[in-house]
């Protein structure tokens, strides 16, 4: 750090300590706040991210269809076959990048013949991705993609259709049971470089206030939920 | 029991609750505007109280809430001013205000001028404590339930801002106003939003106040109503003043006005017809 | 950017007199709202949320040296860097080296407040960087050469024609020649020329709408991807925050983000909710190769501790504007620099100064919307009004408005004089009005009946001199 870096952080930190007339914060104050970063409190609880797991899942694909998704909800063999269907009712080309992920992996894409694969990052000419998901949150119909080796997050962006596979075990109620998730994966100093949730295909409400749907990122999300 | 013999029981003892229970000397704090332009607003305010069995006294020591002052950042004359209403309305159950502005400086904003001084802050938290609009107390604090009075009209209401946001006044004066033989309401689309009046922001600002009357006058015209009522005359003259400039017929009144039977009075900004305003008669 | 608050009467006519402004304002001022309320009428938590909203956001700033710390550590232990910058200055300097470190020519720009405030573009485009702004909103008046007229829909004030018309001039040279008038038409062009930008840039920059402490993690709230592929897609990411945007945990930004998509556009969720934490991983196929978080004061650990403290709970979420009928009068171009509405009218004096935009917090009714919908509850007319009590107290008040005071004072404060001055103007008044029953204009009264006919006064006396002889 440099000599002046130094000075600015002293800087902030002195001027935000002196407007609030104390110095550093020690003691029991200290352990209070330590206290809550540990053991967060959680917020008032939402009734509707609070259901048993069926409803859970109706619920997420139901907010998911609001915001603009298509779902389909399947049993794990028919996964490969609903993809291209999918592809084939929306005139798509039966060609996607797909995310490097074992668990995607273990559907059966090699009953699907007409369908070309390619694992990898999403690249400017990709049309279509396929990618799976860390969590789906019923509460607002989010899907959360944690980023890593297996899941490139410009597969998230880049297409213009986003297909997602999730397990029904997989939808959560609401966010905190999310973050429960990843501090579990990942430990809780260590997230992932990027969690993106994503509610539907991209939009804009930027001319005259109307949604349009595709600004920069997909303009199709489809979700693909595994019945288990 | 019949049930129409129990509603009238029911709302007979919600009229009158014990004299114990509710505040009987009650002191109008009468504001500024009606005072000076339309004292019958007064007269009406007293009328619905004293109908709803409360002595009404008129503080003579009261002037102005202060909010000019307050408003502007004078803090000091807000402060004095503040000291002399609390004096003057000191000993009454209630102080009543036929404005949810006026009400609400009293009710909500006179015990922070005293942060410094907690004598008078306790002077000023118990005159908030017992300081009202008037459609608020008469619904809220003494149970009234119905309005005897006749009215051939189809009103909008515009829901003054303090009032509103401040006090919580909305369906009071409606509850009361839909008892009101002849008289129909016509919502407009937005009568929460204020009407641009705003105290000297009117005319500190006018033209930002005009396109704000301006847009809730066409609104009070789409509603189809011949009569726009509030609770506020700031408010009232405002919206009347922009009406009678555009070349509308609505009528504009004081809501208390019409409740208390006295809506056959010259509406606001029009002129009398048989002479003069004569008092309460 | 450059301040014209102090015109603002100027900029009000200037604004009340365009047609367009007022064609886009009509639909402004019915849209949001109506979604808003929607929006939290389908969450019966919503108004428990606001309130714990409102807490944990006094609770970071109670604490907040404690959570920059905190969120400092976690930055660097991920490879990360942190950089502190006092001053709007200071953040443009750090920005600027680290644009030029990367020999960067372009950088993809995600709408960020503070990066109007600082004048980011401004510095880049004199050190031979070119920022493209990628959000629609922005990049649609970044061509223009305009600033934003709302902090989350930044070309509100324009109509589609309007962006017909400034892309059809800009893009044609790129091959698009035919002028469009179909929104998503025009939404699928700009993506196509932004997407090539995106790919092309060598630093990709942020806001953030939350710096999480327990994580190092920054939180962006966006609708179009547009933030995700500037932090996804150049070599490096850097993160512009305002020192009060940082929060204890993950759990307290859930609470927030309910409240926040909801109070801004009324939807459940915003499209892009995304945390990104340090560089890319070992093993990560994409990511930037270096992340940089500066960390702006600006003024602000100044209002902590005062009584303009409750504006730093802010989180942009812009339902204030949305609310405000003086901003949906006037637009947010009026105001006269980056932030409008009230949350402007509150926060532009503190950080420009209150000779400068003294305006801004009187051109307020306090008609109280903007309180009532708030998700965090800061109550903007009483700050507001803390900023006209100290104009008033260093006698930046207009002369006017201040001599006015004192007559009026001077008059409330002797009961007697005043009665008999009323009586007078009632008598008075009303003889003059008595025929019309208004005025449709009077000496002194220009401000009111240039616009509106005054009523006049009731004949017969003031309430209190009727009251008098009816009961002694």
């Amino acid at each position: 750090m440099s000599a002046t870096s130094t000075t600015a952080r002293a800087q902030i930190l002195n001027g935000i300590r002196r407007s609030l007339r104390r110095g550093e914060i020690t003691g029991a104050e200290r352990e209070a706040v330590e206290a809550r970063l540990a053991r967060p409190p959680l917020g008032p609880a939402v009734a509707r991210a609070r259901l048993a797991q069926p409803e859970k899942v109706a619920l997420f694909c139901q907010w998911a269809e609001t915001n603009n998704a298509t779902v389909a909800r399947v049993a794990a063999p028919d996964v490969a076959a609903e993809v291209v269907s999918f592809l084939a009712r929306n005139n798509l080309p039966a060609r996607a990048a797909m995310a490097p992920s074992p668990l995607l992996a273990g559907y059966d894409w090699g009953s699907q013949k007409m369908l070309s694969l390619r694992q990898g990052r999403g690249e400017a000419s990709d049309q279509v991705s396929i990618t799976g998901a860390f969590a789906g949150i019923a509460e607002t119909g989010t899907l959360v993609m944690a980023s890593g080796p297996d899941h490139p997050v410009t597969l998230n962006l880049l297409p213009d259709t986003h297909i997602v596979v999730i397990r029904e075990s997989d939808i959560v109620g609401g966010y905190e049971e999310v973050w429960v998730r990843l501090r579990e994966r990942y430990g809780k100093d260590c997230m992932p470089r990027t969690v993106n949730t994503i509610t539907g295909p991209s939009r804009t409400g930027d001319i005259e206030q109307a949604m349009e749907l595709g600004a920069h990122g997909p303009r199709r999300m489809h979700i693909v939920v595994v019945r288990e | 029991m019949h049930p129409i013999f129990a509603t009238a029981i029911l709302a007979a003892v919600s009229q009158s609750p014990s004299p114990t229970s509710r505040p009987r000397r009650v002191a109008l704090f009468v504001t500024c505007l009606v005072d000076l332009f339309r004292p019958s607003i007064g007269f009406a305010a007293v009328k619905l109280l004293e109908e709803a069995g409360c002595t009404v006294e008129v503080p003579s020591l009261q002037v102005c809430c202060g909010q000019p002052a307050y408003n502007s950042g004078d803090r000091a004359t807000t402060r004095a001013i503040a000291a002399q209403v609390i004096e003057a309305f000191e000993g009454y159950d209630a102080v009543v205000a036929p404005s949810g502005s006026c009400g609400g400086m009293l009710s909500h904003h006179y015990p922070g001028l005293f942060d410094d001084d907690p004598a008078m802050k306790l002077r000023a938290e118990s005159l908030a404590g017992r300081s009202y609009e008037l459609m608020a107390f008469l619904v809220d604090v003494l149970g009234v339930k119905k309005a005897s009075a006749r009215y051939d009209g189809a009103v909008t209401y515009h829901d003054s801002c303090s009032g509103l946001r401040e006090l919580g006044v909305k369906d009071q004066p409606r509850r009361l106003l839909s008892t009101v033989q002849g008289l129909s309401v016509r919502e407009m689309k937005t009568p929460e939003v204020c009407c641009g009046f705003g105290g000297t922001f009117c005319v500190k600002y006018p033209e930002i106040s005009n396109a704000m009357v301006g847009e809730k006058s066409a609104d009070i015209a789409a509603s189809g109503a011949d009569t726009l009522l509030a609770g506020d005359l700031g408010c009232l003259m405002n919206m009347a003043g922009k009406l009678q400039r555009e070349g509308s017929t609505v009528r504009v009144r004081h809501v208390a006005e019409v409740l208390a039977g006295m809506g056959d009075l010259p509406p606001i900004g029009e002129p009398e017809r048989d002479g003069k305003w004569g008092g309460p008669g | 950017m450059e301040s014209t608050a102090r015109d603002f009467n100027d900029n009000v006519d200037h604004a009340l007199a365009d047609p367009n402004l007022q064609d886009s304002l009509s639909k402004l001022k019915v849209g949001f709202s109506e979604r808003r309320r929607q929006a939290a009428e389908r969450l019966p938590e919503f108004e428990a949320l606001r309130d714990r909203a409102r807490d944990i956001k006094n609770h970071a700033l109670a604490n907040l040296d404690f959570y920059l710390e905190e969120f400092e550590r976690k930055v660097l232990a991920l490879g990360g860097h942190v950089h502190w910058a006092p001053t709007a200055a200071d953040a443009r300097r750090i920005i600027g080296e680290l644009c030029q470190s990367m020999g960067a020519r372009t950088v993809a720009k995600s709408k960020s407040m503070v990066a109007e405030e600082i004048a980011l573009n401004e510095h880049l485009e004199e050190i031979g960087i070119a920022p493209i702004e990628t959000d629609l909103g922005e990049y649609i008046i970044q061509l223009r050469h305009e600033p934003p007229s709302h902090i989350i829909a930044p070309a509100v004030h324009l109509t589609k024609d309007q962006v017909a018309d400034t892309f059809l001039e800009h893009h044609a040279k790129l091959g698009f020649t035919k002028r469009l008038t179909e929104r998503s038409d025009l939404v699928a062009e700009a993506r196509h020329v932004l997407r090539q930008k995106f790919l092309d840039a060598d630093v990709g920059l942020t806001g953030a709408n939350f710096l999480v402490a327990e994580t190092g993690s920054s939180m962006l709230v966006t609708n179009e991807g547009n933030a995700d592929l500037s932090n996804t897609l150049p070599r490096m990411h850097i993160v512009l925050a305002s020192i009060e945007k940082v929060i204890p945990t993950l759990e307290d930004a859930a609470v927030l983000l309910r409240v926040l998509a909801r109070s801004a556009t009324g939807q459940e969720s915003s499209s892009y909710t995304t945390l990104n934490t340090g560089p890319k991983r070992p093993g990560d196929l994409d990511g930037p190769e270096h992340y940089h978080v500066v960390i702006l004061d600006n003024g602000r650990s100044a209002v902590l501790g005062t009584e303009m403290q409750d504006i730093l709970r802010c989180i942009r979420c812009g339902a204030c504007m949305n609310h405000c009928p003086v901003y949906g009068a006037i637009g947010g171009h009026a105001y006269g620099w980056v932030y409008p509405g009230p949350l402007g009218a509150v926060l532009t004096p503190q950080l420009i100064g209150v000779e400068e935009a003294g305006n801004l917090p009187n051109a307020s009714t306090f008609c109280g919307r903007c309180e009532s919908v708030c998700p965090v509850r800061i109550p903007l007319p009483k700050l507001m009004r803390h900023w006209r009590e100290r104009e008033f107290e260093r006698h930046l008040t207009p002369m006017a408005v201040r001599q006015g005071l004192a007559l009026w004072s001077f008059v409330a404060r002797r009961p007697a004089l005043y009665r008999r001055l009323t009586g007078l103007a009632n008598r008075v008044l009303a003889l003059f009005g008595r025929a019309e029953g208004r005025y449709r204009a009077l000496p002194l009264a220009g401000g009111w009946t240039r616009f509106r006919d005054l009523p006049a006064p009731q004949a017969g006396g003031t309430f209190h001199a009727q009251w008098k002889k009816r009961r002694p």
